[in-house]
């Protein structure tokens, strides 16, 4: 079954956040590793005598890759729509990665403004990948709103502790099997990343994982390996676990020596 | 006219937002702005006047996760 995003496939299924590298240069070196198709960004006010913006968006064009514009930090609905338009304004795109805060400690989405600016914007001609949490009714609402890809947190921003609910998301993925899903934020390690596709998840979203690590660059393709033996793997129908042990030798034949 | 731009206050003499980005020092940069909290898309910021107190945003592409 091929689950797109909004009618693009993707060949690398690592989505990358470009925030809190140590350079510009270390971030392309990570992106160009990975092999990463598409890259997360922000907006931010501008000064224009600096114009850091403008050097940013030079690099992520030379880079080639397709841009999420993100709306974090936004908590309320209107300031999260008005930032999705002035994203798309910018960035030339009709995606947008919804995020409506509703917790300034675990930085959880508030579900209830989610599925209203989601509403408003798919009605706009948006292509809205939500952040949300593992909540089956929210993503049905979600749905219902007409977003065709789910973001579901596998733990809080930046935390780095993978996937907090293994249930709730192998839940989701059982719940919704024609939905594309990505497993966004929380996650610190590759394993962690290996695990969500091995779920069935289509795509993983991270950041900090690669940005704080030694040498991200590297990390990015760690994350990228395990991105695609943990979706090879789904493929591949992995076994059930069970609880008591099961001779993988064949005992038949076996020399009776005792 | 005083307006508060991304939240500091500038003397600008221009009333048309197009105007004002020009007198601000925006001319040809990748920016969107808003006014008073509202989107104002880039086509209709000729029609767009800027009065006395007015909140300007001018915001641009930022690393994001």
């Amino acid at each position: 079954m091929v689950r797109d995003f909004y009618g693009v496939e993707l060949t690398n299924r690592l989505l990358l956040g470009t925030a809190q590298y140590p350079s510009p240069a270390i971030l392309a070196a990570a992106v160009r590793r990975a092999g990463v198709e598409v890259v997360t960004v922000s907006l931010r006010r501008e000064s224009a005598g600096q114009r850091d913006g403008q050097a940013f968006w030079a690099l992520i064009r030379d880079l080639g890759v397709r841009v999420l514009p993100n709306t974090a930090g936004c908590h309320t609905v209107k300031e999260a729509v008005t930032t999705a338009e002035m994203a798309r304004e910018v960035f030339g795109t009709p995606w947008i990665k919804l995020e409506v805060i509703g917790d300034d400690e675990t930085l959880q989405p508030d579900l209830f403004g989610l599925v209203e600016a989601a509403e408003i914007l798919t009605r706009d001609g948006f292509e809205v990948f939500p952040y949300t949490t593992e909540d089956l009714v929210a993503a049905g609402r979600l749905l219902e709103a007409g977003c065709e890809v789910l973001m579901p947190w596998g733990a809080p921003i930046g935390s780095g502790l993978g996937l907090n609910n293994f249930y709730g998301l192998r839940s989701l993925r059982a719940h919704f099997p024609e939905v594309a899903l990505v497993v966004d934020a929380g996650l610190g390690r590759p394993s962690h990343a290996a695990a969500a596709m091995e779920l069935g998840y289509d795509a993983v979203l991270l950041n900090t994982a690669v940005a704080k690590a030694g040498d991200p660059a590297a990390m990015a393709e760690a994350f990228a390996q395990a991105v695609t033996a943990g979706r090879l793997a789904f493929e591949a129908d992995p076994m059930e676990p069970r609880d008591m042990a099961a001779p993988s030798t064949p005992v038949v034949g076996k020399a009776i020596l005792g | 006219m005083q307006i508060v731009l991304n939240g500091k206050p500038f003397e600008v003499k221009a009333g048309r937002l197009d105007r004002v980005l020009e007198e601000l020092g925006y001319q040809g940069a990748k920016v969107a702005t808003a006014v008073n909290g509202s989107f104002v898309a880039r086509p209709a910021r000729g029609a767009t006047r800027l009065n006395d107190g007015d909140a300007l945003e001018v915001i641009a592409p930022m690393q994001g996760g």
